[in-house]
């Protein structure tokens, strides 16, 4: 069985090289041109000043990370960032859970909420931003209308600083909480109908059955949603920019907001890479540190 | 003392019932109100809604709105939307296909660092390759064309793709290949024979989750296309916001008509559209 010294299982494995190589080619060649090569460029366009249109960049080295480090904007908008992150896990995931619970114990004569519930989730981050610029407007909007209703006057959500960012989470959890319902309802599916059965037997109530049973078993489900929605909060951008722009003042202003501004607004482009790489390096080391301690606490159940 | 014990919790699950039901209804009208509110604001005339309130029904269905936003630049962009969507996801899917086959099923050196690279990529945010891609796409003068939106939004969803497509054809039985392998199949045929067609449910659920994110992707399509005629549907408000600022009804329908193709696919396919959507649950 000798073909020139290569034996008939080299033979083969060069044959499946070849078909893997042809085979994973043009998922790497896109991967390298809009992923991995913008990372890259990114980085070193943050090394000059430039406008992003003439061919004349002016190198400054690290001038334009040593101005992102004592940035007040940035830094403010990184905050906004975070306590976004914060308020969508600690509203979103618990109202996920507290409505899948409601279906799965209720049963098929839930199934309609079920339904009502997810309607946000068909809407685009778009749509949303505007939808919700006039639902919440000061003149006819849904919450000034309730509020003359009651007696009270024009309510000016958005365009009051000290209000626009909380209002700004209220719909971005408007928007998801319903994702996180479908996602602990996936969870339950996987919590099988013996366990439920078999300690409602051994004469748990449903409280002792969600705390000590099922909430233990969808901690993975729990874990995993926590990240996502982190990651998701610190990229935020579509619907902030639609709503707020990041205003009034600074105070709705999230890194991507920032760096678009920067980018695509002033046309600073060597400082809007800089922004979008710190912004890249924040959030990799943020979602690392947490992978590693959710998963370092490994529990066996 | 059993039995009052037994009655009186039974009193007590039946009073949080009662609550549980009431917050589920009242979650139900929050999660509904907006959306009934742009629905209805939609069939008003320019006026009725700063005289009559935003609660009144409008007083009748009154579609000329539709027909204006219809017959303005709408199609245009809904056109645009459905031509970047086909292309884009129909390249995604194959190409994902084919990077999670050699994957799933082949033993080479390089297997285990290319899928971690790939994978990697899942929570990179997109803002970092904006400005050079947006550098690339003048350079190649496809600025301001939809097709500049078809090499960013296929990259973008090739991670999770390869990743739920590899998972997926792992578990295919070895025992189907080896029979074709005997019967002098050779590895590419064997992709196309039997891989790929068993491999669909996967693709079908991978088609609505990246389908949702491409009809609705809103940074790209901003950044990479100007002008009216090259804009895909959600980049529509702002058009019709520029020309119709005042007036809200028109906006709420050029949004409704925005949201309508969602609304059809979650009325005819729930079941689906719903287990797609929460596919990209496996991205944490």
């Amino acid at each position: 069985m000798k073909n020139g010294g290569i034996t008939l299982a080299q033979k083969r494995q060069k044959d499946t090289n070849r078909v893997a190589a042809v085979f994973l080619a043009p998922v790497i060649i896109l991967l390298v041109i809009f992923i991995f090569y913008p990372i890259v460029e990114t980085f070193r366009v943050s090394a000059f000043e430039w406008n992003g249109i003439s061919s004349d960049l002016k190198f400054i080295g690290l001038g334009n990370w040593e101005k992102l480090m004592k940035d007040d904007k940035f830094w403010t908008a990184f905050l906004n960032n975070i306590k976004v992150m914060v308020l969508s896990i600690l509203i979103q995931i618990p109202l996920g859970i507290a409505m899948a619970t409601f279906v799965e114990f209720a049963g098929k004569k839930a199934t309609i909420f079920k339904i009502i519930w997810f309607i946000p989730m068909l809407m685009s981050s778009v749509a949303i931003g505007f939808l919700f610029t006039y639902a919440l407007a000061t003149n006819g909007g849904i919450i000034s209308s309730i509020s003359q209703l009651l007696g009270g006057n024009n309510i000016d959500l958005l365009g009051n600083p000290d209000t626009a960012l909380y209002t700004v989470i209220g719909v971005v959890a408007w928007q998801f909480t319903p994702f996180y319902m479908v996602y602990c309802v996936a969870g339950y599916t996987n919590v099988s109908e013996d366990v439920y059965e078999a300690s409602i037997i051994d004469g748990a109530n449903k409280r002792q059955y969600f705390v000590h049973i099922a909430l233990p078993l969808l901690k993975p489900t729990l874990k995993s949603a926590a990240v996502l929605s982190m990651v998701g909060s610190l990229k935020y951008f579509d619907l902030v920019y639609v709503m707020t722009g990041g205003g009034p003042g600074n105070s709705t202003e999230l890194m991507a907001t920032y760096m678009y501004k920067l980018s695509f607004a002033q046309f600073n482009m060597g400082y809007g890479s800089a922004v979008a790489g710190g912004m890249f390096i924040l959030i990799s080391v943020i979602s690392l540190v947490t992978m590693k301690v959710l998963n370092g606490k490994k529990e066996e159940y | 003392m059993m039995e009052k014990d037994y009655r009186a919790s039974k009193v007590k699950s039946r009073i949080s019932w009662v609550i549980a039901c009431i917050l589920a209804v009242s979650a139900a009208v929050v999660a509904i109100a907006p959306f009934i509110f742009m629905v209805i604001n939609s069939f008003k005339e320019k006026f009725e809604m700063l005289t009559k309130g935003v609660f009144s029904l409008p007083e009748k269905l009154d579609i000329s709105n539709y027909k204006e936003v219809i017959e303005g630049n709408f199609l245009s962009y809904f056109i645009n939307s459905v031509i970047v969507l086909v292309v884009s996801l129909f390249i995604l899917l194959m190409l994902s296909a084919f990077a999670a086959y050699p994957l799933s099923r082949f033993k080479f050196k390089l297997k285990g660092v290319i899928y971690s690279l790939i994978v990697a990529c899942m929570s990179i945010p997109v803002h970092i390759t904006l400005i050079p891609i947006f550098k690339m796409s003048q350079g190649m003068h496809m600025y301001d064309s939809i097709w500049a939106l078809i090499g960013p939004y296929v990259a973008m969803g090739i991670p999770i793709s390869v990743f739920i497509l590899t998972s997926f054809m792992e578990q295919i039985p070895k025992e189907i290949e080896e029979a074709a392998a005997i019967d002098g199949c050779g590895k590419t045929r064997m992709f196309f024979s039997i891989i790929l067609p068993m491999a669909k449910p996967g693709l079908s659920t991978l088609a609505i989750y990246n389908g949702v994110n491409m009809w609705n992707e809103f940074i790209f399509a901003y950044t990479l296309t100007q002008s009216q005629g090259n804009r895909t549907l959600p980049l529509a408000v702002w058009e019709f916001q520029g020309q119709y600022s005042m007036n809200t009804p028109m906006i709420m329908s050029v949004l409704t008509l925005t949201v309508l193709p969602m609304i059809l696919l979650f009325i005819f396919a729930q079941d689906k559209l719903i287990k797609g959507m929460a596919a990209g649950a496996v991205k944490g």
